[in-house]
């Protein structure tokens, strides 16, 4: 199969990966969505680091194929500086045209707008108490 | 890295699927293109005797490597057609005698697809299930044995997992149990890599290709007893070629390419079959002292000299083929199957999906150097170790997190 100029590139050079845990963020500014599972071959756990109702800044790992790495490579860079509401918008077929995927792909760019959204909701959740 | 001066790029290491033709066989093969191009069929004229006679110098050539006799070969497109013809001319042939086929989980797709077939048309099929290191038992054949088993299919070595069965045991075991059963060997990745023999082996049919040992694609043979006779009905009908089991013109050029990578491989099989190996453990050992939570599939022991098949845990099989895309490699990874199902034959050992996700299966062959394999070997590893540090799956691990106790959420 072959993969369009922006996998290859988000794949070779993955843009912010990492836990903001590793980075001494304080837990409170953070929402965490793990989405996927392993026996399925995906598995996204995106951060979103939130200040002043906005995502300031997201990490992410991605265990899965190549689209699946790109596809959260490039929503961490979607969501910054948006809002929660905005990046709660993301559709999945922005990936899909932003990274060229083909229709067997599309379960990744799925997984990463999941993935956004479990991020939000688990920050929300943290703030409803 | 090692010096890659002189190493050239892609590196093929894929040699379960395919293997390269063998110059010396691109020779032989030439001359029945342009000058020597009669119908082997053709009786009445120099052209068709000259044809007929590589032809026949061919089918012993194949032959001597199983220990047959050229007599018993017939000539087939490759080894789907053998094993499409195998079992649908025994099922047809002997559908007075019984409708009952064994075979087992980790057979080739040509022998399971055609087993479900015959299902369709009123067989009944016992799929063995092989233990977890890809091998199954005389006894568990014999177990399955009714009084309508007609034909058990079991290849000898498997194309994903390298592992060789126990085929003489089994066939002793069939012929005791039932001497008029049939047995039929999918031989293609055994076939002049490793001794085997249609005698000891105690086998009615056999399935070869010539691409998988270094000759042309597009011809193969299946080998039918005839001491004592074993018949099956054809499946292609026509001129009555091939002793009435596979009509068509003969492709000459590829047959006499067929013969003569087979004559190579009867003759180096011994030292090639010990310098793969070497060059396998090399891999192997180069792969596993620098990387943990490796995982082998299959049994290790019992194993083609070229293959390794190895699982790395919390890497998807499919990017790491990416990193690797100066290596021609195959995964197990459900991304790179058009089903998205990961690998039939891993599951079939009972390997767990997440870590057959994470499969590669490496096929060393004649043309392979230790300088590739040690070229491989970095690159595996740098490779891994970047996507593991990608992978919040080795973060989990590492952290001592057990990931069943995880609420995944399948998709």
């Amino acid at each position: 199969m072959a993969y369009s100029d922006k996998v290859i590139d988000h794949y070779e050079n993955p843009r912010n990966v990492g836990t903001f845990k590793g980075e001494g963020v304080d837990g409170e500014e953070v929402g965490t969505g793990l989405v996927g599972a392993p026996a399925c071959g995906d598995v996204m756990r995106l951060e979103i680091r939130v200040k002043d109702g906005m995502i300031a800044d997201a990490r992410f790992k991605t265990f899965g194929c190549g689209s699946a790495i790109a596809s959260s490579s490039l929503a961490t860079e979607m969501i910054k500086g948006m809002t929660l509401d905005q990046a709660a918008q993301i559709k999945n077929t922005q990936i899909v045209q932003e990274l060229n995927l083909p229709p067997v792909k599309i379960h990744c760019s799925v997984l990463a707008e999941d993935a956004i959204k479990a991020a939000i909701e688990d920050y929300k959740k943290k703030h409803s108490k | 890295m090692p010096e890659t001066s002189d190493l050239k790029l892609p590196i093929f290491m894929d040699n379960h699927s395919t293997t390269a033709v063998d110059l010396r066989v691109v020779h032989a093969m030439l001359p029945y293109f342009t000058q020597h191009y009669g119908n082997a069929a053709s009786r009445n004229h120099a052209f068709g005797w000259t044809a007929e006679a590589a032809v026949e110098l061919a089918r012993g050539q194949v032959a001597a490597v199983i220990g047959g006799d050229g007599k018993e070969i017939v000539w087939t497109s490759g080894a789907t057609e053998s094993n499409n013809l195998a079992l649908k001319g025994a099922a047809s042939f002997l559908k007075k005698q019984g409708n009952h086929i064994i075979t087992v989980e980790t057979e080739h797709k040509s022998i399971l697809d055609t087993c479900k077939r015959l299902e369709r048309e009123g067989c009944v099929v016992t799929y063995l299930r092989p233990a977890k290191d890809g091998l199954v038992t005389p006894e568990q054949v014999v177990a399955a044995m009714t009084d309508k088993t007609i034909v058990v299919s079991i290849m000898v070595a498997n194309n994903e997992i390298g592992v060789i069965q126990p085929i003489e045991a089994i066939g002793a075991a069939i012929k005791a149990k039932n001497p008029k059963c049939l047995f039929h060997t999918d031989a293609v990745q055994a076939f002049g890599k490793i001794p085997f023999d249609v005698e000891k082996s105690k086998v009615d049919l056999v399935s070869v290709s010539a691409h998988k040992v270094y000759g042309p694609k597009g011809v193969g043979a299946l080998w039918v007893r005839r001491k004592p006779r074993v018949r099956i009905d054809p499946i292609i009908d026509g001129g009555g070629h091939e002793r009435g089991m596979r009509s068509g013109t003969l492709a000459v050029p590829l047959i006499v390419g067929f013969g003569k990578a087979a004559e190579i491989a009867h003759e180096e099989m011994a030292d090639e079959a010990v310098r793969l190996r070497a060059l396998r453990d090399r891999l192997y050992k180069g792969i596993t002292s620098r990387l943990t939570e490796t995982y082998v599939n299959g049994s290790m022991e019992r194993r083609l000299p070229g293959n390794l098949n190895i699982s790395f845990a919390f890497v998807e099989g499919e990017s790491l083929l990416m990193a690797l895309k100066d290596v021609a490699v195959s995964s197990g990874s459900a991304c790179t199957s058009a089903s998205l199902e990961p690998s039939y034959v891993l599951r079939a050992l009972g390997v767990g999906d997440e870590l057959a996700h994470t499969s590669i299966r490496f096929g060393l062959g004649r043309f392979n150097t230790e300088q590739e394999v040690d070229y491989v070997i970095d690159l595996v590893v740098k490779s891994v170790e970047r996507l593991r540090s990608l992978s919040p799956l080795w973060e989990m691990h590492q952290d001592g997190i057990d990931l069943n106790s995880i609420q995944w959420t399948p998709h």
